[in-house]
């Protein structure tokens, strides 16, 4: 098997200080077999730096007691604790007060609180909902349970061959029945990043409320909410160097406040008697249960930690990747790249002629080199494409171009046992 | 960490790859399948022609990683001419190979179909071998159609699930 050699130096770049942020990784220095890992599959889950490993912790060692109930010492600190990570994420995304966030276990039950939540209350027989063909099982599924419950309808916008949104369907599909968007901000199959300013600004001009899903944006790029001025913005907190178990809902205080709750419970309550429960005000009336405390403050680090590196600074160290590794894969004759957006996230999702994506991924692990192959949870894209699945190769801020070169060479690795 | 693919992807099995066996269709099946595996968009057809017990022809179509469509082609060669009893002590001892519970030094009727030994130490891989033999053992019975992720069928019980 051909070694690697790498063109670039380590610290070579200009950007960012690579070789320094990945000193932060320990699990980036293990081997696979006896390769080391090429780790690309940051789309899935993204790594967690030692700040947030120490900060989980601390508070586990030093922090650790149930939030927003009893009056002992403990009990304020974490509840304090928990607050701050709420206020982070809040000022992350530039939120206007930190009632607009809620703490959920991630994306998918951030749109389903929302499809509960507004859609069970405000969505009736008859009303159309937009979704776009570029979304992940999680913005599919609830919406049609809805439909489906309600007898609502829901229209799709389709795409382009460069898996670019067709914005003139998307408007044409808005009529006087049209009452909710929901829409994904960056596809996480195609890493196709879309205007989001643009179709919210559409929604807005005929009054319907909008939805953005922000799990493959909010990792790699600054998220402004309020400069957006979308209604509801999720995301997960692990594929941003966060914990599992742990997202965001952020909703304009005003929809927060008139939807219903999602789940019944301890701690979203303001009284109980048998015969009537008032609700706590939001964000705690979508908080039922003890919520994940130390998942929540550890989203609250990861935060902090990018914020330290810049999202400036990560997007154009991405794009680069991207750029070097498009041009590369280009070079690899049967290689097929699927997704060709104007606007892209570092992710390269291809196919190899006459060979299927888990052939694929389970050869290129022999190299070391961690790949997503399948259809990524998103098949109205792999239907479009006309493909059962692709190879998936997404990259964060601590990737680098030496590595681009170990997912070649494992691709021609790929290539030759197939000849 | 046990890393055996290299010694999965050999040659035998490269080669039914590239020139699957009794690859298409029969023209008058007496038995037929259709398996789906939905984690991977794997689909396998798969057509018998049985008399006096006897599979005479064996078909198979479809569209599947290098792994599926190698041990469908192993099979058809392995299970053609022989009878339906013999068939199902065939994809018995084909599951348990590639769970890990059959130990192929000990007796068994698998032959060069233990070139897929090391599927064991490939779990998210198990149920690509395994599809063919799940979808032959449907026609058998009588059943058109089977998913690897079906809440009632015994391909469930394999380890790790992709």
């Amino acid at each position: 098997m051909a070694e690697v050699t790498s063109l670039t130096k380590p610290g070579m770049n200009a950007i960012l200080d690579v070789e320094r942020i990945r000193a932060d990784f320990p699990i980036l220095n293990i081997k696979v077999g006896n390769k080391p890992l090429v780790y690309l599959d940051n789309a899935a889950s993204c790594q967690m730096p030692q700040q947030v490993i120490d900060r989980l912790v601390y508070y586990q060692t030093a922090q650790h007691a149930n939030v927003n109930r009893a009056v002992h010492y403990l009990s304020e600190v974490a509840t304090l604790e928990y607050e701050k990570a709420r206020r982070k994420v809040q000022h992350f995304v530039n939120a206007r007060e930190d009632r607009e966030i809620v703490f959920t276990s991630g994306t998918t039950d951030s749109i389903n609180l929302v499809m509960h939540g507004y859609g069970r209350k405000f969505i009736k027989a008859g009303d159309e909902i937009i979704l776009t063909t570029l979304e992940h099982h999680s913005n599919i599924v609830p919406w049609q349970m809805l439909a489906q419950e309600k007898g609502a309808i829901i229209r799709v916008v389709p795409i382009n061959d460069a898996g670019e949104l067709d914005i003139d369907a998307y408007k044409k599909l808005f009529n006087e029945r049209t009452r909710f968007v929901s829409l994904i901000h960056v596809s996480n199959a195609l890493g196709t990043i879309n205007p989001v300013k643009q179709l919210i600004t559409y929604a807005r001009q005929h009054d319907v409320p909008i939805l953005i899903d922000g799990a493959q944006a909010a990792p790699h790029m600054t998220v402004d909410v309020q400069e957006l001025d979308c209604d509801f913005y999720v995301f997960s907190a692990h594929k941003l160097c966060g914990p599992t178990g742990i997202g965001m809902l952020y909703g304009k205080a005003k929809l927060l406040e008139a939807m219903q709750p999602f789940k019944g419970g301890g701690d979203m309550i303001e009284s109980v008697t048998f015969e009537k429960t008032t609700y706590a005000a939001t964000p705690h009336k979508f908080e039922a249960g003890t919520p994940p405390i130390a998942a929540a403050i550890g989203f609250g680090e990861a935060i902090d930690y990018l914020c330290t590196i810049g999202m400036d600074q990560i997007a154009a160290h991405e794009l680069e990747l991207l750029t070097y590794a498009t041009d590369c894969i280009n070079e690899i004759k049967g290689a097929k790249i699927i997704g060709t957006a104007a606007q892209k996230t570092a992710v390269l999702s291809f196919t190899l002629d006459g060979i299927h994506p888990h052939d694929i991924g389970t050869l290129l692990n022999e190299d070391g080199v961690a790949v997503r192959t399948g259809h990524h949870c998103a098949q109205p894209i792999m239907q479009r494409y006309n493909v059962p699945a692709t190879s998936r190769a997404s990259f964060a801020f601590y990737n680098t171009k030496s590595e681009v070169d170990a997912l070649m060479a494992g691709i021609r690795n790929v290539q030759k046992v197939f000849l | 960490m046990t890393m055996n693919s290299k010694s999965l992807y050999q040659e035998v099995i490269l080669d039914h790859n590239r020139k699957p066996r009794n690859y298409g269709t029969l023209d008058h099946p007496s038995h037929h399948a259709v398996g789906h595996n939905p984690l991977c968009g794997d689909r396998l057809d798969i057509a018998l022609q049985i008399e006096n017990n006897h599979i005479n022809h064996i078909a198979f179509q479809g569209e599947s990683c290098a792994i599926c469509k190698a041990s469908a082609s192993m099979m058809t060669t392995a299970v053609k001419g022989k009878t339906c009893s013999d068939a199902e002590t065939l994809i018995h001892e084909f599951r348990e190979m590639a769970t890990g519970k059959l130990d192929p030094d000990y007796p068994h009727h698998l032959g060069r179909l233990t070139v897929f030994s090391g599927i064991r130490d490939l779990p998210t891989r198990v149920k690509c071998a395994i599809l063919p033999w799940h979808t032959l053992h449907a026609a058998l019975n009588a059943i058109s159609s089977v998913s690897t992720e079906s809440g009632n069928e015994p391909v469930q019980n394999a380890p790790g699930k992709a």
